[in-house]
C-alpha cells in the first residue's frame, strides 16, 4: 500500500482535490438552501431542500468512470430529496388546518398577489404524478434519468467487453441526458422570496403573524416569490462546446484520403496494411481508429500502429478476432481492384511514448499485445541507424508471450534484423528478449530438445532460444534488480489484466524503498 | 453487430431496475408517502426481480464471467426449468411486475426501467435466445504442468537425467536395461 501511494501520489492528489471541490460545492449549496433567508418560506413547506451540482469533466477513461459514478450517486440523492419535497408540497396543498404551510400553498389564489406562488401544486386535485409529468423539471428529470440508467447498464464491463457496439451506440444517449440536464431548471420550480418582498416583509419579522397578512393594518404583506434561474447549463456549456469541437475535428480528419501502399497477408490470419495520409504524423505506440465503409458504415475500430515514426508510411497489423476484422481480411484476401477504401482517425497517444525516458525498460507483450512494442523496437532500430545520441535507454528487456508459433512470423523479420543490427554495432547486450511459448505440447518441446544444440532456434530462426511456458516473474525481476541496482526501470505491459496484476505486484516488491536505488514503474496499455 | 446477445443487456437492465424499485419503495415506505403500500409492493417486486436476474446466463460463444456468488441463486433459478429459461416468460413477468409500481412517483422510475428491460427481453426471445446456466468447467492445469509422468527408469542414474525430458517418454519403462538414445549433457532450460 505504501509502495502504491508512492507510485501514484500525483493521481491521488488530483483525485483528492476534485472530490474536495465536489464536497465543498455540495455543502455550500446545501447550506444556502438550509440557512439563507430568501428560502425561509420554502423551508417552511419542505423542511429542507437538497440541490446538488455536478460538473462533468471528462479527462480519461478512469476519471470518466469516476465522474459517472458520482453522477449516479448525486442523481440518486437528488431524486430522493425531490421525492420528499413533492410529497410535502402535495400534503401542504391538501392541508386545511390554516397552518403557515397551508397559507403559503394557497398564495396563488390571492387575486391581489396572483402570480407569486410558492407551491407548484396549485390545486388540491393535482397528484404528485400529474405535477411531475406536466412540469419541465419533472419531465426532463424522468427522461434524463432513464437515459442515464440505460447508459450505465449498457456500460457495464461485461457488456463493454463482449458487445461493444451496443455500449457505443447506447452511450450516445448522453445527448438526451445533457439536453434534459440543461433544460431541467427552466421551469423555475424552486422558488425563494424576492428581495423587495424581503425588505417589506422579512420572514423573521412576519412569519409568526401569518394569519394577519391579509389585514390592511398589519405591517406584513404576503411574501412574493420568484423562481431560481436555471444553473446547470452554465456548468456544462464549456465542456459541451469543447466536445462538439472535437467531434467535428475528428470527422474532418477522418475524411482525408488514405492511400494503401502495401498489403501483406501473414500466417495465422494476420493482415498488415501499410498506408499513407497527408499530414499524418505519429509517435511510437500510438493507435488509430479505422473504418471500412464497404464493411460497415458506422463502425470504427482501434488498432495500434506497428510502424515507427521514422518510416514514410504507417502500418497496422489486424488479427481476425470478430466479424468486422474477419470481413476486412477476407476483403483484402480476394484481391479486389480497387482495394476497399479505408478511413483513418487519429493518431491517439498512449503511454508508450514514455518508454524512451527510462534508462532500463522492461517490455512485456502478450500475443497480439506485442504491437506497440513492434513500433518501439523499430523506432529504436532507426535511431541506432542514424546514431541518435539522445536515446536514454541503456538496456531493454523484451518479453513476448505467445500461444502459437504462427503468430511469430510477421514479427520475425524485425527481430532477425534487430539481432543482426545489434551484432554489427557491437551492442549485443542492448536488447535482451525472451520469447515464451505458452501453447506448447510435447511434440514441439521434443522437437526443440532434439535441435537443442543448433545455433538458431528452430521455431523462429533467432539466436535467442524460445522458452516454453510462462515466465517466472520473480526470477526475472530479481535478476534485473541485481543487474541495475541504481536505475529507474520502466515496466510496460500490453496484455491481460491478470498479468498486469502480477507485474504490478512484482514492481512494488522489487522497487527499493530507497529512492536512489532501483525503482520499477509500472505502465499498462489500456484498450 | 450481428453478435449482440440482447438478453445480456436485458439482464443488466432488469437487475438495475430491481434495485431502483427497491430503493424507490424504501423511500416511499419510510417517508409514509400517500399510497405508500405501493412502495411496499415495490420493495417485494424489486427483490424478486433481483433474485431472478442475479445469475448471469451463459454466453453463446466463449466463457462467461459469473457474478460473485451466483452459483447458489442459479441453482434455485434452474429449478423452474422452462419458466426461467424462456425469455418470453420473463418479458411478460417483468411487464406485469412493473405496472403496480407505476402508481407512485417514487417507484415509477423502476417501472419505466423494468418495462424497458421487458422490451429488450422480448427482442431477445424473438431472436431465439435462452437462459442457460454457466457450467463450471473442471480446472485445467496450465500446460507446463501437463506433462506425462516420468518414466520409471531403474536406478542408478546420474542426477541430470532426473529432470523431465519429453523424449524419455519414448523409452519403455518396463524394466529394460537403461539405454539412452540421446547423450544427456546439459539441462534443457
Amino acid at each position: 500500500m505504501g509502495n502504491w501511494l508512492v507510485n501514484h501520489w500525483f493521481s491521488v492528489l488530483i483525485l483528492v482535490v476534485w472530490i474536495g471541490l465536489n464536497v465543498f460545492l455540495f455543502v455550500q449549496t446545501f447550506l444556502k438552501y438550509e440557512k439563507s433567508d430568501e428560502y425561509y418560506y420554502t423551508r417552511e413547506i419542505l423542511g429542507f431542500c437538497n440541490r446538488t451540482l455536478r460538473k462533468p469533466l471528462d479527462q480519461n477513461l478512469t476519471f470518466h468512470k469516476l465522474v459517472a459514478y458520482a453522477i449516479c450517486i448525486f442523481t440518486a440523492i437528488h431524486i430522493i430529496a425531490h421525492l420528499f419535497n413533492f410529497e410535502r408540497y402535495h400534503t401542504s396543498q391538501q392541508a386545511k388546518d390554516g397552518s403557515l404551510a397551508s397559507v403559503l400553498s394557497g398564495l396563488s389564489h390571492h387575486e391581489k398577489y396572483g402570480g407569486s406562488w410558492l407551491n407548484p401544486f396549485q390545486s388540491p386535485n393535482m397528484t404528485v404524478l400529474y405535477v411531475t409529468f406536466t412540469s419541465i423539471a419533472g419531465l426532463t428529470g424522468v427522461i434524463g434519468t432513464v437515459a442515464l440508467i440505460l447508459m450505465v447498464t449498457s456500460a457495464m464491463e461485461f457488456i463493454r467487453r463482449h458487445y461493444f457496439e451496443l455500449f457505443w451506440f447506447t452511450h450516445h444517449l448522453f445527448i438526451v441526458y445533457f439536453l434534459c440536464l440543461a433544460l431541467h431548471g427552466f421551469g423555475r420550480i424552486v422558488r425563494g422570496q424576492t428581495k423587495d418582498s424581503m425588505k417589506e416583509s422579512h420572514p423573521h419579522k412576519c412569519a409568526q403573524s401569518f394569519e394577519k397578512w391579509d389585514h390592511h393594518d398589519s405591517h406584513c404583506r404576503p411574501p412574493q416569490f420568484e423562481g431560481n434561474p436555471p444553473e446547470s447549463w452554465k456548468w456544462i456549456v464549456a465542456p459541451v462546446i469543447l466536445y462538439i469541437f472535437e467531434r467535428i475535428l475528428r470527422l474532418l480528419r477522418s475524411q482525408q484520403r488514405v492511400m494503401i501502399t502495401k498489403v501483406v497477408m501473414h500466417p495465422s490470419k494476420v493482415l498488415e496494411l501499410q498506408m499513407t495520409k497527408q499530414g499524418f504524423s505519429m509517435e511510437v505506440g500510438q493507435y488509430i481508429f479505422v473504418k471500412c465503409p464497404s464493411i460497415s458504415l458506422l463502425e470504427w475500430h482501434p488498432f495500434t500502429l506497428t510502424s515507427a515514426p521514422e518510416e514514410d508510411f504507417f502500418s497496422i497489423h489486424v488479427r481476425a478476432a470478430g466479424d468486422w476484422t474477419e470481413n476486412l481480411i477476407r476483403a483484402f484476401e480476394q484481391h479486389h481492384s480497387p482495394v476497399p477504401r479505408i478511413q483513418v482517425d487519429g493518431p491517439f497517444g498512449t503511454v508508450s511514448e514514455d518508454v524512451f525516458q527510462y534508462e532500463v525498460a522492461v517490455l512485456v507483450g502478450a500475443g497480439i499485445g506485442v504491437t506497440p512494442f513492434a513500433s518501439i523496437l523499430k523506432s529504436i532500430w532507426y535511431k541506432f541507424q542514424r546514431a541518435d545520441h539522445n536515446l536514454k535507454i541503456q538496456k531493454i528487456y523484451f518479453y513476448w508471450i505467445c500461444r502459437e508459433t504462427g503468430a511469430f512470423s510477421w514479427f520475425n523479420d524485425l527481430m532477425i534484423s534487430l539481432e543482426q543490427e545489434m551484432e554489427e554495432l557491437g551492442k549485443v547486450g542492448f536488447l535482451n528478449y525472451r520469447l515464451f511459448l505458452t501453447g506448447w505440447d510435447s511434440n514441439i518441446a521434443g522437437h526443440a530438445a532434439l535441435n537443442f544444440d543448433k545455433a538458431t532456434d528452430i521455431l523462429t530462426g533467432l539466436k535467442q532460444k524460445t522458452y516454453f511456458g510462462r515466465p517466472k516473474w520473480e526470477n526475472e525481476f530479481s535478476t534485473i534488480a541485481t543487474a541495475h541496482p541504481k536505475s529507474v526501470v520502466g515496466v510496460f505491459l500490453c496484455g491481460p489484466q491478470t498479468l498486469a496484476k502480477n507485474l504490478r505486484k512484482c514492481c512494488h516488491r522489487y522497487s527499493s524503498l530507497d529512492p536512489r536505488k532501483v525503482q520499477f514503474y509500472f505502465n499498462k496499455e489500456n484498450f | 453487430m450481428g453478435q449482440i446477445e440482447w438478453a445480456m443487456w436485458a439482464n443488466e437492465q432488469a437487475l438495475a431496475s430491481g434495485l431502483i424499485l427497491v430503493a424507490g419503495g424504501i423511500v416511499a415506505t419510510v417517508g409514509r408517502f400517500a399510497q405508500w403500500y405501493f412502495g411496499a409492493y415495490s420493495i417485494a417486486a424489486g427483490a424478486l426481480v433481483c433474485l431472478l436476474e442475479y445469475p448471469r446466463g451463459r454466453r453463446r460463444k466463449g466463457s462467461t464471467m459469473e457474478r460473485c456468488g451466483q452459483k447458489y441463486v442459479a441453482a434455485a433459478v434452474k429449478l423452474f426449468g422452462p419458466l426461467t429459461r424462456n425469455y418470453y416468460v420473463r418479458a411478460v413477468l417483468h411487464l406485469l411486475l412493473s405496472v403496480p409500481a407505476g402508481f407512485l412517483l417514487a417507484t415509477i422510475l423502476g417501472t419505466v426501467c423494468l418495462a424497458i428491460a421487458s422490451v429488450i427481453y422480448l427482442l431477445a426471445a424473438i431472436r431465439g435466445e435462452q437462459w442457460l446456466p454457466i457450467e463450471s468447467k473442471p480446472k485445467e492445469r496450465p500446460q507446463a504442468e501437463d506433462i506425462k509422468p516420468p518414466p520409471s527408469n531403474p536406478p542408478p542414474r546420474p542426477p541430470a537425467e532426473a529432470r523431465k525430458k519429453p523424449n524419455e517418454d519414448e523409452v519403455a519403462a518396463g524394466g529394460n536395461p537403461q539405454v539412452n538414445p540421446i547423450p544427456v549433457t546439459d539441462e534443457v532450460v
